[in-house]
Protein backbone atom coordinates (compact mmCIF):
# COMPACT_ATOMS: atom_id res chain seq x y z
CA UNK A 1 0.00 0.00 0.00
CA UNK A 2 1.27 3.45 -0.91
CA UNK A 3 -0.17 6.47 0.84
CA UNK A 4 0.59 10.11 0.24
CA UNK A 5 -0.19 12.61 2.98
CA UNK A 6 0.27 16.37 2.62
CA UNK A 7 2.47 17.80 5.35
CA UNK A 8 -0.34 20.19 6.28
CA UNK A 9 -2.57 17.22 7.12
CA UNK A 10 0.27 15.42 8.89
CA UNK A 11 0.42 18.50 11.09
CA UNK A 12 -3.32 18.25 11.79
CA UNK A 13 -2.82 14.61 12.79
CA UNK A 14 0.11 15.07 15.09
CA UNK A 15 -1.27 18.25 16.65
CA UNK A 16 -4.45 16.35 17.57
CA UNK A 17 -2.50 13.38 18.91
CA UNK A 18 -0.07 15.54 20.91
CA UNK A 19 -3.05 17.32 22.46
CA UNK A 20 -4.56 13.93 23.39
CA UNK A 21 -1.36 12.82 25.13
CA UNK A 22 -0.94 11.06 27.55
CA UNK A 23 -4.06 9.40 26.15
CA UNK A 24 -4.54 7.88 22.73
CA UNK A 25 -6.18 9.99 20.06
CA UNK A 26 -7.35 9.18 16.58
CA UNK A 27 -9.42 9.97 13.57
CA UNK A 28 -10.29 9.11 10.01
CA UNK A 29 -8.51 9.49 6.68
CA UNK A 30 -10.46 10.47 3.56
CA UNK A 31 -9.25 10.87 0.01
CA UNK A 32 -8.76 9.22 -3.34
CA UNK A 33 -8.31 5.50 -3.90
CA UNK A 34 -6.52 4.19 -6.98
CA UNK A 35 -5.68 0.51 -6.77
CA UNK A 36 -2.99 0.14 -4.14
CA UNK A 37 -2.41 3.89 -3.97
CA UNK A 38 -4.18 6.24 -1.63
CA UNK A 39 -4.00 10.02 -1.58
CA UNK A 40 -5.24 11.56 1.64
CA UNK A 41 -7.03 14.85 1.09
CA UNK A 42 -8.84 15.19 4.43
CA UNK A 43 -8.37 14.07 8.02
CA UNK A 44 -11.18 13.95 10.55
CA UNK A 45 -10.09 13.74 14.20
CA UNK A 46 -12.70 12.18 16.47
CA UNK A 47 -13.23 11.73 20.18
CA UNK A 48 -11.80 8.75 22.04
CA UNK A 49 -14.69 7.17 23.95
CA UNK A 50 -12.88 4.18 25.42
CA UNK A 51 -13.22 3.92 29.20
CA UNK A 52 -11.35 6.95 30.48
CA UNK A 53 -8.99 5.10 32.80
CA UNK A 54 -7.84 2.93 29.87
CA UNK A 55 -7.35 5.68 27.28
CA UNK A 56 -3.61 5.79 27.94
CA UNK A 57 -3.40 2.58 25.85
CA UNK A 58 -6.82 2.25 24.16
CA UNK A 59 -8.74 4.16 21.52
CA UNK A 60 -12.36 3.79 20.42
CA UNK A 61 -13.90 6.21 17.93
CA UNK A 62 -17.06 7.99 19.05
CA UNK A 63 -20.39 6.41 18.16
CA UNK A 64 -21.65 7.32 14.73
CA UNK A 65 -18.33 8.67 13.48
CA UNK A 66 -17.65 5.84 11.05
CA UNK A 67 -21.09 6.12 9.43
CA UNK A 68 -21.01 9.90 9.31
CA UNK A 69 -17.58 10.12 7.69
CA UNK A 70 -18.17 7.20 5.34
CA UNK A 71 -21.46 8.76 4.15
CA UNK A 72 -19.68 12.09 3.71
CA UNK A 73 -16.87 10.50 1.69
CA UNK A 74 -19.30 8.51 -0.46
CA UNK A 75 -21.38 11.63 -1.15
CA UNK A 76 -18.30 13.53 -2.34
CA UNK A 77 -16.99 10.77 -4.59
CA UNK A 78 -14.13 10.20 -2.14
CA UNK A 79 -13.21 7.12 -0.11
CA UNK A 80 -12.87 6.47 3.58
CA UNK A 81 -9.25 5.31 3.32
CA UNK A 82 -8.41 4.37 6.88
CA UNK A 83 -7.73 5.82 10.26
CA UNK A 84 -4.93 7.16 12.40
CA UNK A 85 -4.29 6.77 16.11
CA UNK A 86 -1.47 7.31 18.55
CA UNK A 87 0.62 5.06 20.74
CA UNK A 88 1.64 7.24 23.71
CA UNK A 89 5.17 6.43 24.83
CA UNK A 90 5.05 3.27 22.71
CA UNK A 91 6.35 2.34 19.26
CA UNK A 92 4.37 3.13 16.10
CA UNK A 93 3.89 -0.60 15.60
CA UNK A 94 0.51 -2.38 15.65
CA UNK A 95 -0.38 -4.35 18.74
CA UNK A 96 -2.39 -7.57 18.98
CA UNK A 97 -5.36 -5.41 20.01
CA UNK A 98 -4.90 -3.40 16.82
CA UNK A 99 -4.78 -6.58 14.75
CA UNK A 100 -7.91 -8.10 16.27
CA UNK A 101 -9.89 -4.94 15.50
CA UNK A 102 -8.53 -4.28 12.03
CA UNK A 103 -9.90 -4.76 8.53
CA UNK A 104 -7.93 -5.35 5.31
CA UNK A 105 -7.61 -2.71 2.59
CA UNK A 106 -7.64 0.05 5.23
CA UNK A 107 -4.69 2.38 5.82
CA UNK A 108 -3.62 2.37 9.47
CA UNK A 109 -1.39 5.31 10.36
CA UNK A 110 0.09 4.89 13.82
CA UNK A 111 1.93 7.76 15.48
CA UNK A 112 4.29 7.24 18.39
CA UNK A 113 3.95 10.22 20.73
CA UNK A 114 6.71 10.30 23.35
CA UNK A 115 6.70 12.78 26.21
CA UNK A 116 3.97 14.68 24.37
CA UNK A 117 5.86 15.03 21.09
CA UNK A 118 5.49 13.11 17.84
CA UNK A 119 8.39 10.73 17.48
CA UNK A 120 7.47 8.52 14.54
CA UNK A 121 4.64 8.06 12.00
CA UNK A 122 4.26 4.73 10.22
CA UNK A 123 1.72 3.13 7.87
CA UNK A 124 0.35 -0.38 8.19
CA UNK A 125 -2.06 -2.67 6.36
CA UNK A 126 -3.72 -5.85 7.66
CA UNK A 127 -3.01 -8.84 5.43
CA UNK A 128 -6.12 -10.51 4.03
CA UNK A 129 -5.86 -13.63 6.20
CA UNK A 130 -5.86 -11.35 9.30
CA UNK A 131 -2.66 -12.90 10.64
CA UNK A 132 -0.50 -9.77 10.76
CA UNK A 133 0.13 -6.29 9.49
CA UNK A 134 2.59 -5.37 6.79
CA UNK A 135 4.19 -1.96 6.62
CA UNK A 136 3.23 0.32 3.77
CA UNK A 137 4.97 3.23 2.12
CA UNK A 138 3.92 6.57 3.60
CA UNK A 139 5.05 9.64 1.71
CA UNK A 140 4.58 12.98 3.38
CA UNK A 141 4.41 15.68 0.76
CA UNK A 142 6.09 18.99 1.43
CA UNK A 143 4.21 22.21 0.78
CA UNK A 144 6.00 22.59 -2.55
CA UNK A 145 5.02 19.07 -3.63
CA UNK A 146 1.33 19.41 -2.74
CA UNK B 1 -35.63 -7.35 -0.75
CA UNK B 2 -33.56 -5.92 2.09
CA UNK B 3 -30.26 -4.20 1.40
CA UNK B 4 -27.05 -4.15 3.39
CA UNK B 5 -24.39 -1.43 3.23
CA UNK B 6 -20.83 -2.70 3.10
CA UNK B 7 -18.09 -0.79 4.97
CA UNK B 8 -15.56 0.80 2.62
CA UNK B 9 -12.57 -1.49 3.36
CA UNK B 10 -14.64 -4.60 2.61
CA UNK B 11 -15.98 -3.33 -0.72
CA UNK B 12 -12.91 -4.87 -2.32
CA UNK B 13 -14.69 -8.21 -1.76
CA UNK B 14 -17.96 -7.06 -3.35
CA UNK B 15 -16.45 -5.78 -6.60
CA UNK B 16 -16.71 -2.26 -5.25
CA UNK B 17 -20.43 -2.42 -4.56
CA UNK B 18 -21.38 -0.35 -1.52
CA UNK B 19 -24.86 -1.76 -1.09
CA UNK B 20 -26.05 -5.31 -1.78
CA UNK B 21 -29.62 -6.60 -2.04
CA UNK B 22 -29.92 -9.76 0.04
CA UNK B 23 -32.68 -12.16 1.02
CA UNK B 24 -33.27 -13.45 4.49
CA UNK B 25 -35.90 -13.46 7.20
CA UNK B 26 -33.49 -12.48 9.95
CA UNK B 27 -30.06 -10.89 10.27
CA UNK B 28 -28.28 -14.23 10.54
CA UNK B 29 -29.87 -15.42 7.29
CA UNK B 30 -29.03 -12.10 5.63
CA UNK B 31 -25.36 -12.46 6.58
CA UNK B 32 -25.31 -16.09 5.42
CA UNK B 33 -26.72 -14.97 2.09
CA UNK B 34 -24.18 -12.15 1.85
CA UNK B 35 -21.18 -14.34 2.68
CA UNK B 36 -22.54 -17.02 0.36
CA UNK B 37 -22.38 -14.50 -2.48
CA UNK B 38 -19.02 -13.08 -1.32
CA UNK B 39 -17.22 -15.83 0.66
CA UNK B 40 -14.07 -13.78 1.35
CA UNK B 41 -16.13 -11.45 3.53
CA UNK B 42 -16.86 -14.14 6.07
CA UNK B 43 -13.56 -14.26 7.94
CA UNK B 44 -13.69 -10.50 8.54
CA UNK B 45 -17.25 -10.59 9.89
CA UNK B 46 -17.15 -13.84 11.85
CA UNK B 47 -14.78 -15.62 14.17
CA UNK B 48 -15.91 -19.22 13.71
CA UNK B 49 -19.69 -18.83 13.91
CA UNK B 50 -19.71 -15.77 16.16
CA UNK B 51 -19.95 -12.24 14.83
CA UNK B 52 -16.62 -10.54 15.63
CA UNK B 53 -17.10 -8.23 18.60
CA UNK B 54 -16.05 -5.14 16.66
CA UNK B 55 -18.61 -5.82 13.91
CA UNK B 56 -21.88 -3.98 14.52
CA UNK B 57 -25.02 -4.57 12.47
CA UNK B 58 -27.68 -1.90 12.24
CA UNK B 59 -31.20 -2.04 10.86
CA UNK B 60 -31.90 1.59 10.16
CA UNK B 61 -30.56 3.30 13.30
CA UNK B 62 -31.02 0.28 15.59
CA UNK B 63 -28.10 -1.88 16.66
CA UNK B 64 -29.23 -5.51 16.57
CA UNK B 65 -27.53 -6.05 19.94
CA UNK B 66 -30.45 -4.19 21.47
CA UNK B 67 -32.96 -6.32 19.62
CA UNK B 68 -32.56 -10.06 19.05
CA UNK B 69 -29.01 -10.20 17.72
CA UNK B 70 -28.69 -12.45 14.69
CA UNK B 71 -32.29 -13.61 15.29
CA UNK B 72 -33.60 -10.09 14.67
CA UNK B 73 -36.27 -10.28 12.04
CA UNK B 74 -35.75 -8.40 8.80
CA UNK B 75 -38.50 -6.87 6.68
CA UNK B 76 -38.27 -6.77 2.91
CA UNK B 77 -37.64 -3.03 2.76
CA UNK B 78 -35.17 -2.85 5.66
CA UNK B 79 -31.79 -1.22 5.15
CA UNK B 80 -29.03 -2.88 7.09
CA UNK B 81 -25.53 -1.62 7.59
CA UNK B 82 -22.27 -3.21 8.74
CA UNK B 83 -20.39 -0.73 10.93
CA UNK B 84 -16.99 -1.71 12.34
CA UNK B 85 -16.01 -0.25 15.69
CA UNK B 86 -12.80 1.66 15.08
CA UNK B 87 -10.56 0.70 17.96
CA UNK B 88 -6.89 0.40 18.62
CA UNK B 89 -4.36 0.35 21.39
CA UNK B 90 -0.68 0.53 22.05
CA UNK B 91 -0.49 -2.70 24.09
Amino acid sequence: MNVTLPSTLHEVIYTHLEEAFPNEGGGFLVGALDGNNRTITEVHPVENVFEEEEQFHRFLAEDGAFERIEDYADSKGLSLLGYFHSHPDSPAVPSEFDRVHALPFFAYIIVSVRDGKTAETRLWELVTDRSRFIEGQLTILTTQEQ
Amino acid sequence: MATIKIPTPLRAYTSGQAEIAVEGSNVGAILESLTGQFPDLRQHLFNDDELRNFVNIFIGDEDIRYRDGLETEVESNDRLRIVPSIAGGAF
